[in-house]
Formats: C-alpha cells, structure tokens, sequence
C-alpha cells in the first residue's frame, strides 16, 4: 500500500534529552542505582547520537531536534532545521561545516556551565528531578512553529528519553502538556533509562498514542532506539510494536498521597480526599452535610418530567 | 427642475453635483463601504502565505482579551450542567449567514458540543429546541458528545415563532433535578427578532435568577432588550454576531468554565471512582452496550461492572466514574498561566536586555516588532499557544534564568 501522500513518511522528531548532572552523576556512583554502574552519560549520548545520525539515513528529508532537559533549565541543543532556514549571515564564522556530533557535544558544554552556574545561584533546590514539563512545552512551542510554516509538513513527534523520577510539583505542567500535544496530534514516545517507571510518561504515550517502554538492558539502548523508536507515524500501522502492559489511571488522595480507586471530589477546586472531611484544605470551601442523590429516585423524577 | 420625486436636492439644475448628490444619497453605512479597498491591505509573509489582515490589530486585541482575564485566580464553576437552547423558528431560515441561519447555528452547536466537553470532561450538555413556538427537549442532559450531534444532525428544519419563554422555563424544569454542587447554565443561540410567549416572561426571568441560572445568549440578528434583561439579570453574557466566523468565536468563549458566583451552587464532595483499565485480551459483558467485549474497558470499583469509555455513569450502581486526566484537564482553568510582559522596541535597543536572536519557545528569528518576554525573549504566538494549551511548564524553566540574564 503506497502513502496517501508524499510525506506520509518524513518525521519531525523532537528528543528530550535527559542531561541532569545529579541523575548521570549519582547513576555512575551506583549510589541509587540498581542497573548496570558502566552506563554512563557518554555511553548514553553515544547511543543517541548514533541514533540521531540513523535518523538522518532513513530518509534524507527527516528533521531532528534535541532538547536538554536540566536540573533547573532546558536548552536547545541541536536543530537540523537550523542550516536550511536561518540566513546564514551569522554562521559565516563556523566556516568549516561541523558535524552533528560536534554541534551537539559543543552546544551540550555550554549548556552544562550554564547549569552550574544557575545551580550555585540556586542553592540546591529539589534536584533528584528534571524538568520534563519545561521541555515538553518548549518541544510543542516548536513543534507549533511547524505546523505553522508552509505545508506539506513533516508529521511531527516527541521521544522522551528520562532518567528521573516523577516530579509532583510538574504534575499540571506536565498534564496540560500531554493534552495540548493530544490537540495537535502529536504522539509522544517515552523511553525510560532510570530505574522508576514513570506514571507520568505512561498517561503520556497512553493519551497520544505513542509507545511507552522501559528496556529491561539498557547498555543495549540503541537496539531499543532504533527497533522501537526509530519508525516513523505512517510505517507504525505495520509494525508490531511494544504495547504497555497496564496504565494506572488511579488518582492519589491529596492528604496521604496513596492511590485510591474510589473517593471524593471537590466540586470547587477537584481535590481528591480518600475520606469525608468538613472543609477542603486546599479551597477551604465548607462542605454541606450532603446526601448523594439517590439515582433510582432521580431518574423516576426524570421521568415524570419528560 | 421642479422637485424631485424621491426627494432629491431639488436645487440642482445639471449634472454637476450628480456626485455630491449621490454621495448624500447614500446611507452612513453605504460609505463606509464605498470607500473600503480592503484588498489593498493584503501582505504576503516571507513564505508566500497571506497574512490576516492587519496582524498587530488582532495581536492588540487578543492582548487586551488576555489581559483582562488575568489578574486574581477567579473561581470557576467546574461542574457545569448547561442546556443548549437552538431557535429553529421561521427566522433561523434566513440565508444572511451561509448556508442559513439555521445552518450556521447547527455547525457552531457541533464544535462547541466537542469543545465543552473536550474542556469539561465533568460536566453534562442537554440541547433544546424551539420550534412553532413550543420548546422542546432535544437530548437529555449526559455526557456523550456523539448522542447530542447526531440528535441536532437529524432535526434540522425551522418553522414558526420562537419564545424564550418557553424555553427557559423547560430548561429550569430539567435543571431542578441535578445535585446542588452543580452549576446550572443555559446558553441560547437566538435568530429571532421577537419573543411569543404565553405570559409575563419577567416572572421566568426572576424564577431563574432565584433556581441560580445563568443564562447566556448569542443573537444572530439584532440586539434585543429582553435577552439583554435576561442575561443581566442572571449573570450571563449577551452577544451579537456579525459573520459566521464571528458566530463560532462567540459561541466557543462559552466552553471554558465562567466565573462562578459564589451562591450559584453548594460546596460538596462528590464521591467520583478511578477504574482501572482492563488488560488486553479479558472478556466481559459491557454493561453500556449489553454485548460481549473482548479486551480494553474500565471496571467500576463499587460494583465491577464493565464500561467502554470514560468519563461516564456507572449503568448499575450510578458512581461517577472518571480518570486523573480528566481531573487534570480542568486544572488549567483553576490555575492559569500567568501573562508574559511587552517589551517595546526602544527598551531593546537601549541595551537593558541583554537582546536575544531566537525566541525562546521555538527558536524562530525574532522580529524588530514589539516582543513579548517573560524575562527571556519569546514570540508573541509561543506566549499566545501556551496560555491557550495552559501550558505552564515552560515557565518553571524561565523562571530560574532570570539569575543569569543581565538586567
């Protein structure tokens, strides 16, 4: 079956790269680690940018951009775009044409100093996180400018590679990021190279429509990248791809932050308690002694409408 | 020359003030059109796509709409019952807007039905139609957005008058019966220029306002003293529309959640269940359909029966059943991006920012046009996609960089 259009199979793949240095740091002290003490940050890139250059070999039209994801700060760090758009008045100094490797690893130094720099004004904030909601938004940002510009466009994506936990505090963040991307029709994919799942990126790929995976060796990464991640959206319809076993929708009660599958809502801000209680702590709104309507009682009432 | 028959300058011997006289000739509204040469204003960008036409225009006045809903975090009613009121009187059958009135209303009704519950996964949508001057209930108030377009798709014809009366008065018949946290709404799309009712509509208006209803309408044709009464009285918001463009803008302003008076409706906690998701490959009478399905579906926790999609009712034993994303989904009403600043141009050049190429968002080339930085220099349409999408991530990366940047 040829593609319904021309283009049906150039991607626009946006990679969130995770480049926090407390994760990579204490990963390679195997302080918290349980995986492999060898799979360091330098293996990793190397993975990824072995990925990124086969990116560019299955179709010469593809379109790659990297985004760091830090600590406390988010930077683009490579843009094939880049070369063929801008007007090239300003790279008259890079004379000489870097490869992507070089851009990369150059642009990534100078996102690392920027980091210790922010780290030493900062004090040390939360920094077991990384701040996934900050580069979801910056990768739809530039996925929007696309879509935007001149069609026909390349079909775009998000491929979210995370190391860190979960953050609570990104939750909304996050969230209205993955409904925004559920707008626009992009699908993000998420591979995990921690040791936690992550519930946050399983709603994700769930909600999008991407493809969630943990791989269980990952000194073996660029075989997962390049078998699972590496098809573009048109080529996914025949292909067998890994399929998650169970997302958890369940909620977490805000005052004992375990996940309930039955509780109560308030009506004014959305808390979820997992008991009753008189006031909400979050709205301070006053509960009525309320009774559930009675469902049998309510429908012979709507019938006797009607 | 004696007097003209229609009136005319009767003054005029020749031909010369035929100009002048055609000018008097016309109406105020003939000349704004006359000396209209819009086409003229057409610009290409540097990608040979058309521009809208007067682009900083509409960038001021979305601006200014994003600024006035700033400000204090207002609260919201989230759960909203709302009853959608068509006019499907002989006035919807005007081809004023394309391809009829009653046309326009029946596409607008469509998007925003996906719209409403696209941003209120919690709330419940019922449609009303008024036709030969009765009202009648189209849909029941539920959550499906499928059952209330493919009802409207299939009722489409427009006869008689149209009484708001009527219509009113069967919508707070229905919204009688819901529970006491939920916000009740009423929005009418009204063609009409004229109102039959069977008695004093003041009276509905004030038993409205005392059942807490807030009523809303968009007209189509002209403004109306009694829906202005009828939305001032009950909090609502009353608007015209000039284009059928215009018409799916006013009608969409409807789906976010509107400010909740604090009376409208009772505090309370409503007991909601999170199901699970059933694994692939399980088989389960689904209680929604009464037919086998194999695979997917979420199970109830109260009573365990089977649901094919979220957020719904329960079919046994009544329970709300939701998932945290629809949750989430209403998170960024309750908690809105907070606003970029304007930077104007004269502020770059005197070098208090340290000026920046690219835009933060999307690394796009930023123009010598005004910009609008959160501390960092961003396109105007990146701060205008992340308010709409309540994206507020990238803020938690911004705000941490203003140690850096120099000032």
């Amino acid at each position: 079956m040829d593609a319904l259009n021309a283009t049906d199979d150039i991607s626009q793949v946006v990679i969130l790269l995770e480049a926090n240095p407390y994760f990579w740091g204490g990963r390679s002290n195997g302080a918290h680690s349980t995986g492999p003490a060898n799979f360091t940050f330098d293996r990793f890139l190397e993975h990824v940018l072995l990925f990124i250059n086969s990116l560019h070999l299955l179709n010469q039209a593809n379109r790659i951009v990297v985004i760091a994801t830090g600590a406390t700060s988010c930077a683009y760090l490579y843009d094939s775009n880049a070369a063929e758009l801008s007007e090239n008045a300003r790279t008259a100094r890079v004379s000489k044409k870097l490869s992507v490797v070089e851009k990369i690893t150059q642009k990534l130094e100078d996102f690392m100093s920027k980091e210790a720099v922010y780290d030493l004004n900062q004090g040390t904030e939360d920094n077991r996180y990384s701040l996934l909601s900050g580069s979801l938004s910056m990768a739809l940002c530039y996925i929007q400018r696309i879509l935007r510009g001149p069609s026909p466009h390349p079909l775009p994506r998000i491929l979210c590679l995370q190391g860190t936990p979960d953050a609570p505090p990104q939750y909304i963040a996050v969230m209205n990021a993955i409904f925004s991307a559920q707008r626009s029709l992009v699908p993000i994919d998420a591979c995990i190279v921690g040791n936690h799942h992550s519930a946050f990126l399983q709603q994700a790929t769930h909600i999008t429509g991407g493809i969630y995976m943990k791989p269980p060796a990952p000194e073996g990464l660029f075989e997962y990248l390049s078998m699972v991640f590496a098809t573009d959206l048109y080529s996914r319809k025949f292909l067998q791809l890994p399929r998650a076993s169970g997302v958890d929708f369940r909620a977490s009660c805000f005052c004992h932050k375990k996940s309930i599958d039955m509780g109560f809502v308030c009506s004014v801000c959305l808390s979820i308690f997992c008991k009753g209680q008189r006031t909400c702590t979050t709205c301070n709104a006053i509960f009525a002694p309320s009774k559930q309507p009675n469902p049998a009682a309510a429908a012979a009432q709507k019938r006797k409408v009607s | 020359m004696g007097p003209e028959e229609d009136g005319t300058n009767p003054m005029d011997e020749d031909g010369d003030g035929d100009a002048e006289e055609q000018g008097r000739d016309m109406e105020a509204w003939e000349k704004a059109y006359a000396e209209d040469r819009s086409w003229e204003a057409l610009t290409e960008d540097a990608s040979g796509l058309l521009l809208a036409v007067d682009v900083t225009q509409q960038q001021r006045q979305h601006r200014r709409r994003f600024a006035a809903s700033k400000g204090p975090r207002i609260q919201r009613g989230i759960i909203r019952y709302v009853f959608v009121v068509c006019d499907f009187s002989r006035a919807a059958a005007e081809a004023d807007f394309k391809p009829s009135r009653m046309g326009a209303v029946a596409n607008c009704v469509e998007a925003f039905v996906r719209e409403f519950f696209d941003q209120n996964p919690l709330s419940h949508l019922g449609l009303i139609t008024i036709r030969n001057g009765v009202a009648r209930r189209l849909t029941d108030l539920s959550g499906s957005p499928e059952a209330h377009i493919r009802a409207l798709r299939a009722n489409l014809e427009c006869s008689g008058d149209a009484s708001i009366q009527n219509a009113i008065d069967l919508a707070r018949g229905y919204l009688s019966s819901i529970p006491s946290y939920g916000h009740r709404e009423v929005v009418i799309l009204y063609s009409a220029l004229s109102t039959c009712d069977p008695g004093d509509i003041m009276d509905s208006i004030a038993e409205c306002k005392k059942a807490n209803i807030r009523c809303s309408v968009v007209g189509l044709s002209a403004e109306i003293y009694i829906c202005k009464t009828l939305c001032d009285k009950t909090g609502g918001v009353y608007s015209v529309a000039i284009s059928e463009s215009h018409l799916k803008e006013l009608v969409l302003e409807h789906a976010p959640p509107p400010p909740a008076v604090a009376e409208s409706a009772v505090a309370s906690l409503v007991r909601m269940g999170f199901p699970q998701r059933g694994a692939e490959g399980t088989v389960a009478l689904c209680a929604c359909h009464r037919e086998v399905k194999l695979g997917g579906g979420y199970t109830c926790p109260r009573c365990k029966a089977r649901v094919c999609e979220l957020p719904t009712e329960c079919h046994i034993c009544g329970l709300t059943l939701v998932s945290s994303p629809h949750l989430a989904r209403s998170y960024h009403h309750l908690f809105p991006v907070p606003g970029f600043e304007e930077v104007s141009v004269q502020l770059q050049s005197m070098g208090k920012f340290d000026v920046l190429r690219l835009c933060y968002g999307c690394q796009q080339e930023l123009p010598t046009a005004a910009v609008y930085p959160l501390r960092v220099m961003s396109l105007w349409r990146c701060d205008r996609f992340c308010r709409k999408q309540g994206n507020s991530g990238s803020e938690t990366g911004v705000s941490t960089l203003q140690a850096a940047l120099l000032f």
